[in-house]
């Protein structure tokens, strides 16, 4: 069967694919474009690992038709250091040990960037709503609520 | 095995690819169809999706709403004038899920899932449904009895009257993980009230039955009476009836009978 051409912009870089028919956004990122950082985890739309920005707003990537993104703009967690340093989500991620295994990470990752995006001060309230849709087995959520809690204050505890 | 995917720019041309081919689903916000492709459904061999603009149009201006079947959760919270269907849209999946999911896709989530078209159900919604040969309105209770027999139909809208009063529509779903988690029940009344008699009043129940129902047997008992502990004492007794849970990892068809009555009891008395 033919594939099918996509284009669309990959962490601001703009990239050129061929997809089979019914290929999930995730495939094409880890599969066709070498992007490994969206993970995948239930192929379900369940755990969230596999969360990317498309068009700045929070979408499950196994969940999305691949040709649905065409012209559009796709972000992973690949995207968001700058050069060699870290997001400031990712620094207080890992001042805070908001990762153990590590596998929920990416799309913990994601699902803050999207809050802070648009609430740069959020509340306790909203960052456990922004992370509803993402499991994690390891931390029991405290060390990741505080993480995103902290890169929100720009690294100042927060009460 | 690859998917063949049309995307059509009209709906009557997308609604005749999906009732011309038994294997083709419509796409909406790939919560369900996607899943069901990740999962190796081999059932679906082609993918129809529609770019007409009127699939995504939210009317809520006037006493008549009506939601395009690609309308997300995340439009409908970020609407005002929606504000008494934001308890049902919030209750849906974590950000990602409501950014994704539509209302019409909602209308064929099988339980757990499925919370906001008990909503509709209890706010006697109509399904605007492009076929092969023309366009339908349903009654969505009716819509939902067929609902097996609706796929190779084009849900384009779904459309109810706003609630007379805020008070007028309430809503409750019972999940074990909180914020996020498929339901153990869901309910939605609408209890319009003329004078102090409630006139024309809906129950539905998510998770009761394998598609959401109208627990009318709770609806005759709150039917012309006022909303008093002796007529919510009724209802909450009658609100098994007619009800056939099924056992899932959430709960158990035994547990789903016992606290329904005790649920649609407190959702009609106000109580958190």
């Amino acid at each position: 069967m033919a594939k099918t051409p996509l284009q669309f912009s990959h962490n601001g870089r703009d990239v050129a694919i061929f997809v089979d028919g019914g290929t999930n956004l995730l495939v094409a990122l880890r599969e066709l474009i070498g992007d490994m950082t969206p993970k995948f985890g239930c192929g379900q739309g369940g755990c969230g690992t596999c969360s990317v920005l498309i068009d700045g707003e929070l979408h499950l990537s196994c969940l999305t038709l691949a040709e649905t993104v065409a012209g559009r703009s796709v972000e992973t967690l690949d995207g968001i250091k700058d050069g060699p340093n870290l997001h400031p989500l990712q620094r207080a991620f890992a001042d805070n040990f908001a990762a153990q295994c590590g596998y929920c990470t990416p799309g913990m990752l994601m699902a803050a960037k999207a809050l802070l995006d648009r609430n740069p001060q959020p509340s306790r309230a909203e960052v456990v709503e922004a992370i509803s849709g993402n499991i994690c087995r390891c931390t029991g959520y405290e060390p990741i609520i505080n993480a995103v809690l902290a890169a929100a204050s720009g690294g100042r505890a927060r009460a | 095995m690859p998917i063949t995917v049309k995307t059509f720019t009209s709906t009557q041309d997308a609604a005749a690819a999906l009732s011309s081919d038994r294997s083709a689903r419509y796409l909406g916000g790939g919560t369900l169809v996607m899943r069901a492709l990740n999962e190796g459904d081999i059932s679906i061999s082609t993918v129809v999706r529609a770019s007409d603009q009127a699939m995504t149009r939210i009317d809520a201006s006037g006493s008549r709403i009506t939601l395009g079947a690609g309308v997300t959760f995340a439009r409908i919270l970020a609407e005002r004038d929606l504000g008494f269907l934001h308890a049902p849209a919030r209750s849906i999946g974590g950000p990602a899920v409501r950014n994704m999911g539509t209302v019409g896709g909602n209308l064929f989530a099988p339980v757990p899932y499925g919370d906001f078209t008990v909503a509709m159900l209890a706010l006697d919604a109509v399904v605007s449904v492009q076929g092969g040969l023309g366009g339908r309105e349903i009654p969505i209770d009716e819509f939902l009895q067929s609902r097996d027999r609706q796929t190779g139909a084009l849900v384009l809208a779904i459309s109810f009257a706003k609630p007379g009063s805020p008070e007028a529509f309430r809503y409750r779903k019972i999940a074990r993980i909180k914020p996020k988690g498929g339901a153990v029940i869901t309910l939605a009344v609408h209890l319009p009230v003329n004078g102090s008699r409630i006139v024309g009043a809906r129950v539905a129940l998510g998770s009761m039955a394998p598609t959401p129902i109208r627990a009318r047997a709770a609806e005759r008992a709150l039917e012309g009476r006022a909303l008093d502990a002796s007529t919510i004492g009724a209802a909450a007794a009658a609100a098994v009836d007619g009800t056939s849970p099924g056992d899932n990892a959430l709960a158990s068809a035994w547990y789903r009978r016992e606290i329904v009555g005790v649920h649609l009891r407190r959702l009609l008395s106000g109580q958190e």
